[in-house]
């Protein structure tokens, strides 16, 4: 061939030779097709431990029970009993150090999740018991009459 | 001057090189035939959700959106609640305002720019809640569409982002039917529900389970026929979403009419 196909020849040739140099040293040795092969599998690795050494900030009310043994027999003896801990007090992260207190969540959009009346039949909610939230003392805090760890026994039972 | 026969010779050529595909000319590597052989491991992580059960109250969504990072104003969440309403009339209304993430305490319906539309009781002909969640599927369309191999699929089923590989482009967001996957506001790239990797690695269960004090949500591993879920899956009338994709779902449903998309 003549040298005018050569010379562009071969600053092709180096423009792949560069690439392939490039993909060697940015690409990680763990890239590759893994367990669920080409198609769905071509991946880093090292990534799937990345996504599972992650914290958990909800830790289950489990962490709960050791200290706050009164409250949890409370709640587990009333129709709040499948209502886990830190549904309504957050999530736990590291407490007692980190923080130091949990969130006591007095509003009443956190009981008309449930309680604000829809009646709608075949599912559970419709048989709930529930109010409407804008006819049902609207000023007040449910807390004021209802206790939410027990809402069986009124709220001044436990105030004494 | 080119002759007709070479002419033919050249194009045929040519045509036979372009439809030639790229993969023919990968070496065969046995690691990968091992590895799509022994794709069948112990462990598929499958969700189930009864939508009997659900009464709406979100607290899957607020658990997720803590849980996993996801900025909680942001109008973007892994997992969210929708509530159908079917009146007499045959209209079906649907809404999850803010994802459900305070649950549902109005019978308005949020009907976006139409405002909130009330509707009475006495027109409802069924109401009830669906959750949901990224599917997981067999054969992800995400997966497929991903150009730098940034989303991928585990052996035990579940579809990760890996945040440092992702480009960002968006074709994974457009590719999923469900609509589960968005933009995460802070890093940039797509996010989607892991049903909560790194709770699994430790034996926990996904936050949106846990956090449901119905039961409406529940994790299970298909490979184990011991498991309740499974058993649930295997023995009762499960159905799943959007199954003319073809992507092969693995959330279950109990309780779905022809009404939930």
């Amino acid at each position: 061939m003549k040298n005018h196909v050569w010379r562009p020849l071969y600053i092709a040739i180096t423009l792949v030779l560069i690439g392939v140099v490039v993909r060697f040293f940015i690409v990680p040795a763990d890239f590759g097709v893994h367990e669920r092969g080409y198609m769905y599998g071509w991946h880093r690795k090292s990534n799937e431990l990345e996504w599972a050494s992650l914290p958990v900030k909800y830790r289950t009310e489990k962490v709960c029970i050791d200290c706050h043994r009164d409250k949890y027999a409370d709640i587990k003896d009333s129709p709040h009993a499948n209502i886990s801990c830190e549904n309504c007090h957050g999530p736990n992260y590291d407490h007692p150090k980190n923080p130091k207190a949990l969130e006591i969540n007095r509003s009443r959009s956190l009981c008309l999740r449930c309680h604000a009346k829809l009646l709608y039949k075949g599912t559970l909610r419709g048989s709930m018991k529930g109010v409407n939230p804008e006819s049902h003392y609207p000023q007040a805090e449910c807390m004021m009459c209802h206790y939410p760890h027990n809402p069986k026994r009124p709220m001044q039972e436990v105030k004494q | 001057m080119i002759s007709r026969r070479q002419f033919c010779r050249k194009a045929l050529l040519i045509a036979g090189g372009v439809a030639l595909p790229l993969a023919a000319l990968e070496l065969f590597d046995p690691k990968r035939l091992r590895a799509e052989k022994s794709s069948k491991g112990d462990r598929r992580w499958v969700f189930l959700v009864d939508t009997h059960k659900c009464v709406g109250c979100g607290f899957c969504v607020k658990a997720c959106k803590i849980e996993n990072d996801v900025p909680y104003d942001a109008k973007v969440s892994r997992t969210w609640v929708e509530r159908y309403v079917i009146k007499k009339n045959g209209e079906t209304l649907i809404d999850s305002p803010n994802a459900a993430r305070d649950g549902f305490t109005t019978t308005r319906i949020d009907q976006n720019l139409a405002g909130m539309l009330d509707v009475r009781d006495e027109e409802i002909a069924k109401a009830f809640f669906v959750p949901k969640l990224c599917n997981q599927c067999d054969h992800p369309p995400c997966v497929q569409v991903c150009p730098v191999g940034a989303t991928y699929q585990t052996a035990d089923g579940v579809v990760l982002v890996d945040r440092k590989w992702c480009i960002g482009c968006g074709y994974c967001i457009m590719g999923c039917p469900y609509g589960v996957r968005f933009f995460h506001p802070l890093y940039h790239v797509a996010e989607k529900c892991t049903f909560c990797y790194h709770r699994l690695a430790k034996g926990m269960n996904s936050v949106c389970v846990d956090a449901c004090p119905f039961g409406a949500r529940r994790i299970g591993n298909l490979r184990d026929p011991e498991d309740p879920v499974t058993k649930i899956i295997t023995t009762e009338r499960v159905n799943v979403l959007k199954e003319q994709y073809g992507t092969n779902p693995q959330v279950f449903y109990l309780g779905l009419t022809m009404e939930v998309k």
